[in-house]
């Protein structure tokens, strides 16, 4: 279960996160939508520990664990996990070797072995396979000449093998064609069950027909203005996000 | 430049390849005697009614000169000058009390390079043009230096309402004593190198430029530069300060007549932008660049530095450089107020033997300075371009940022293209980035154009302007075309 | 240069006064005279100071200050040796070789002088100047037309000694037409010790022949390498340098490479990777005298604690060398507050038809990478290294030799595990 309560942060001095109160059980998939600039990157770093983005107040728990106290690298061992909306290119790390590291690294934190570079190497290609990922991604630098779709198909791999309780999408959706929505989509999907959830940050209603939520929350000004079902996303593409803060 | 339109005019009715500014004037003339020494600077401060400080301070420099040697670092080469075989002073015989009495020969000077001195010749230019041209044109204010001499300068009492002050050097002196002898020699001192020493020691003129807290300088302000005597050397001095929150945009621009020998121009330009003022400075430096077999020519040794105090100032260097036998220059910024902003933007032509090495020095010193240097520079005919530069982080400037580009174009077999950066930082979280590529040409772009019809020279035109857009639009407009048309006539009789 | 200090170039002459007569080859009046002409040329230059272009960036004071001498080790004295990295190892102590060391019998300048007139260059540099004025031995080997010789490697030890010692081997390398060889050379020497070891390379590879040079500076922590290579490259020739400065407190690692025959390509890599106290330059002049020339460069400099690194680099491209194609990047990596960078690229052009660029880069390590790399679960210990390892992997990549490849992957890695 994500808690968070009374959230709020500041980048570059500036107030952002205005008092967030948000629960997400475990199991559930919640949405968070919002015109830009609300706020909802800022809310995604602020989870995943990004230096920069300064709390300035309130909670934010996993599963009781206080995340806010926890190093970057902690927070993924907890099992939370970020997929980015822009993946940083990492030239001269190889991608085998990066997501190696990185599964092992969490593994460690999880109790759980280490795997051979056989054993990962095994994992990573049914993976990829299922991703419809050809398999020199793996040769390549991380993220290096990838195209944008290439890039976020690469973030739903890593969070197909890290396998996180609390997958934190950050527009996971934009710059996709309609073919890479769906199988970027249908990655989450699979991870989906009673130990797994996650909060998808999006601008558009278009992901939330792939990734079915349980629940949907508006942020504007940095404030959670409203919550309700997924026909909320149906309404808020018809009549606009103006409308959602006059209700 | 005002009427640049003429002076575009006179350009493109020009014939192949030759220098169209090389008239002469014959105006009766003031000279100092030959040769330097004390006598010629005491001579030169009595000539000015200067105050005893600034004779001094002419004393002192002149003194420091005496102990220095000329720099031989630069990638230039020319023959040993002989500094005794040179006026250094040179005014026309009767200074003029008001434009009404300027020598109308002088007037005509002016004239034929385009420059309109008086403020209603201005006027009456633009109003046959129709209203709406005449409120997209911002008047702009000239000093012009004739030889050592400001000899006029327009829209004086314009500026003055809003506190500006716009005057040549030497009128500044005796009417603001205190602004003068707070910054002269603040930002480039008496003893700085060779020639600045030299220029401090016997400066007879050049332009003063103070605009006052919060005022934005209403028009573009312009110096217009000129060597005329024979034998002379051009050594003006140039003041600029911009006050906290002020803005200001400075043009320059230069012109000598076609001589056999060698003349020496050595300049020294000061720049101070206090707390959040910015200052323009762009020159199009056409002076005579000798003949086709190298022959005569300006020996443009110049320095230029600017100092931006203030927190977040700005100080902006666009130079197109398309005169001088020789051009050495660097014009520069000393980046001391935190969040300071200095910026290079150069484009260099070197044909037939022209000589250039010019570049920047971009000093960090403030927290989170920062500075961006794009020079372009072209070889052709034997011409020799080198770029050098200086970016240097102290351990203070935290965060400080320098991104630099320096391109060489090459055309012909006969040239060079050379590439000096210097790069040095002691700053952890600053960050550098320098990058530089050496091109020609290339058949297939000159074959595209001629295949629609371009000829081979507006083919090589079109092409080096393009090269040379990121500098050129830094530009203010009037000023950009007339570069662009300056890069093609340097460029003349250079291919084919 | 009349202001220089005792013990600096005044006393590198006159121990070359009392030397000179005892040197090998004191009976060849031809080396005598090259060794004269070279003592005549370092006085006239003396050790290089800070106004001399070429030393804009590296002072040699410290050198000047420090005194050294010749080396007092016995020519069969006892040396521990590190484990081979190649199946033939050649290793010189003191800048002599010791063929009861060696696991091949390389021949030795020392043996064949008297048939070396000719064949021992005197370049102009200071420090060149100073080799030909005191070497004794190096090695020198001639690959023969169309012969693989496979990889090799070169150990040079200096032995700990109680005064100052300074070393100066010249080695001559020739691989005639057609031929291959992989020279990984290693310098090492006592941790505590000052000493200085100062190696001329010359290097000369024929028409169509592919010199793979890989040189690992690991001098001890007070010990000075100033090294200086020559190389000639003949038409469809390749010469690949790969140096890394990872010891030393003063180290400068000089490269003239000449492209001389149309279709010569040379590629020169190098990484620098510094710590406290440490003092490393890297200066590199190409000079395409040909046309259809290609050359490659790429320098990484990685800096912790109070270190200083340098790179100069100039690309000549002569008005004959048409269609050259000269690319060169450098780029340092600041780790520490108390580090500095400087560098100086250089391209002096004088034909049309080139490609030449260069870049550099500095800066610290990037905020989004590390985030990214923690939010994936890997310790900010860990991601570092990785960060740090991939800057240098661009630099690796052209050392494609599995044993010279491993060899520089061990000695990085040494490096960061000493300094982390």
């Amino acid at each position: 279960m994500l808690r968070i309560q009374g959230l709020t942060a500041e980048v570059d001095g500036k107030q952002i996160l205005k008092g967030i109160d948000l629960e997400v059980p475990t199991g559930e998939v919640h949405a968070i939508m919002g015109p830009n600039g609300s706020g909802k990157s800022t809310l995604s770093y602020v989870l995943a520990g990004r230096d920069g983005y300064v709390v300035t107040g309130g909670t934010a728990t996993f599963n009781g664990v206080d995340l806010l106290a926890l190093e970057p690298e902690a927070r993924a061992a907890a099992g939370v996990f970020l997929a980015f909306q822009y993946p940083v290119e990492l030239p001269g790390v190889g991608n085998a070797n990066f997501l190696r590291t990185a599964l092992n690294a969490v593994r460690r934190g999880r109790g759980e072995s280490e795997l051979d570079a056989m054993q990962f190497l095994k994992l990573a290609r049914a993976r990829m396979k299922e991703l419809n990922m050809p398999e020199d991604m793996l040769k390549r630098g991380v993220n290096v000449g990838f195209s944008g779709g290439e890039k976020k198909r690469n973030e739903v791999l890593q969070m197909a093998l890290l396998a996180p309780q609390l997958a934190i999408l950050d527009e996971t959706d934009s710059g996709l064609d309609i073919d890479a929505l769906k199988i970027a989509s249908d990655g989450v999907n699979a991870l989906r069950g009673p130990n797994f959830s996650a909060l998808v940050i999006t601008h558009y209603q278009r992901l939330l027909t792939y990734i079915v939520p349980d629940r949907v929350h508006v942020l504007m000004g940095g404030r959670i203005v409203r919550s309700g079902g997924k026909e909320l996303a149906l309404e808020l593409e018809a009549s606009g996000y103006g409308a959602a803060q006059a209700a | 430049m005002a009427a640049v339109t003429e002076t575009i005019e006179t350009v493109q009715a020009a014939t192949e390849g030759t220098y169209k500014w090389g008239f002469e004037t014959d105006i009766e003339m003031d000279f100092a005697p030959k040769g330097l020494n004390e006598g010629i600077v005491r001579f030169i401060s009595a000539k000015k009614n200067e105050p005893a400080w600034l004779l001094e301070w002419r004393l002192k420099a002149f003194a420091h000169w005496q102990t220095m040697t000329e720099p031989t670092w630069p990638s230039v080469h020319y023959p040993k000058i002989d500094f005794q075989d040179a006026f250094y002073y040179a005014a026309p015989k009767q200074g003029p009390k008001s434009l009404d009495e300027v020598d109308p020969e002088l007037l005509k000077t002016y004239a034929k390079l385009g420059i309109p001195l008086k403020e209603q010749a201005f006027l009456a230019g633009v109003e046959g043009a129709g209203e709406s041209a005449a409120d997209a044109r911002m008047p702009i204010a000239v000093d012009a230096v004739f030889d050592s001499v400001s000899v006029a300068t327009s829209y004086k009492e314009r500026l003055a309402k809003d506190g500006i002050i716009f005057c040549a050097i030497s009128e500044a002196v005796h009417t603001h004593p205190e602004l003068v002898q707070q910054y002269l020699g603040t930002v480039v001192p008496t003893g700085d190198n060779f020639y600045a020493a030299l220029n401090s020691a016997v400066f007879t003129d050049g332009s003063f430029v103070y605009i006052p807290k919060g005022v934005r300088c209403p028009m573009e302000l312009s110096t217009y530069f000129r060597i005329n005597a024979k034998s002379t050397g051009q050594f003006e001095r140039t003041l600029i300060i911009a006050d906290e929150g002020s803005t200001v945009s400075y043009l320059e621009g230069c012109t000598a007549p076609m001589r056999d020998e060698n003349q020496l121009h050595a300049a020294v330009v000061e720049l101070v932008a206090l707390d959040d003022a910015s200052i323009k400075y762009s020159t199009v430096q056409n002076w005579y660049p000798g003949d086709a077999e190298g022959k005569g020519g300006i020996y443009n040794f110049v320095t230029k530095r600017a100092q931006c105090r203030g927190k977040r100032s700005k100080v902006s260097w666009t130079q197109v450089e398309t005169g001088s036998a020789i051009t050495w220059k660097y014009p520069s910024c000393v980046l001391l107020g935190e969040d300071s902003v200095g910026e290079f933007y150069s484009v260099a032509i070197t044909n037939n033997y022209q000589q250039a090495d010019t570049g920047t020095k971009m000093i960090h010193v403030g927290a989170r300075t920062k500075s961006t240097i794009v020079s372009k520079g072209i070889s052709a005919g034997h011409g020799q371009n080198t770029y050098r530069g200086l970016v240097r982080v102290a351990p203070t400037a935290k965060g400080a940022r320098n991104f630099t580009q320096c391109d060489s174009l090459l055309i012909g077999d006969q040239c060079g293209a050379h590439t000096v950066p210097y790069i040095e930082n002691r700053c952890l979280t600053a960050k550098l980035e320098h990058e530089a590529t050496t091109s020609r040409i290339a058949e297939d772009q000159l074959f595209y154009c001629r295949q629609r019809g371009l000829t081979q020279e507006e083919a090589v035109g079109m092409i080096v302007n393009g090269f040379c857009r990121e500098v050129l639009k830094e530009l203010p407009m009037e000023f950009a075309v007339e570069a662009q048309k300056l890069l093609q006539i340097s460029l003349e009789g250079s291919v084919g | 240069m009349s202001a220089i200090a005792p013990g600096g170039a005044e006393g590198f002459l006159h121990r070359h006064e009392g030397l000179k007569d005892h040197l090998p080859g004191a009976n060849l009046p031809w080396l005598v005279a090259l060794r004269a002409d070279a003592a005549a040329s370092f006085r006239a230059q003396g050790l290089p100071t800070r106004r001399v272009e070429a030393w804009h960036y590296t002072d040699l004071r410290p050198l000047a200050q420090a005194g050294f001498d010749a080396p007092l080790s016995a020519v069969d004295a006892a040396v521990a040796l590190p484990a081979a990295r190649a199946e033939q190892r050649v290793v010189f102590v003191d800048g002599r070789h010791r063929a009861d060391l060696s696991s091949f019998a390389a021949a030795s300048i020392g043996h064949w002088l008297p048939e070396l007139q000719g064949r021992i260059a005197a370049p102009a540099e200071p420090m060149a100047a100073l080799n030909s004025m005191f070497f004794e031995d190096g090695l020198f080997l001639t690959i023969a037309e169309g012969q693989d010789a496979g990889t090799l490697e070169l150990l040079h030890v200096v032995q700990a000694a109680d005064r100052p010692a300074a070393v100066h081997p010249r080695h001559i390398i020739r691989l005639e037409k057609g031929a291959r060889l992989a020279l990984l050379e290693t310098s090492i020497g006592p941790t505590d010790k000052r000493y200085l070891h100062n190696p001329v390379w010359q290097v000369e590879v024929a028409e169509g022949a592919s010199f793979t040079h890989v040189r690992l500076q690991q001098e001890g922590a007070q010990g000075f390498q100033l090294s200086t290579v020559y190389a000639s490259v003949a038409a469809g020739g390749t010469y690949d340098n790969f140096t890394l400065n990872s010891g030393g407190r003063l180290v400068r690692n000089e490269i003239h490479a000449t492209l001389s025959g149309p279709g010569a390509t040379c590629h020169m890599n190098g990484a620098q990777l510094l710590g406290d106290g440490q003092h490393a330059d890297t200066t590199t002049f190409l000079d395409h005298a040909a046309p259809d020339c290609a050359s490659r460069q790429t320098y990484k400099t990685v800096l912790k604690g109070k270190s200083r690194g340098v790179f100069q680099g100039k690309i000549l491209v002569r008005q004959a060398a048409q269609r050259t194609d000269g690319y060169q990047m450098n780029q340092a990596l600041l780790l520490s507050s108390d580090a500095e960078m400087d560098s100086k690229p250089q391209l002096e052009i004088y034909a049309d038809d080139v490609k030449c660029s260069h870049g550099a880069t500095v800066g610290e390590l990037d905020a989004d990478q590390l985030f990214y790399l923690r939010a994936r679960g890997i310790p900010e210990a860990e991601a570092r290294t990785m960060l740090v390892r991939a800057f240098l992997e661009a630099a690796l990549e052209g050392v494609e030799n599995p044993i010279l490849h491993t060899a520089l992957e061990g000695a990085i890695e040494a490096w960061w595990v000493r300094h982390t």
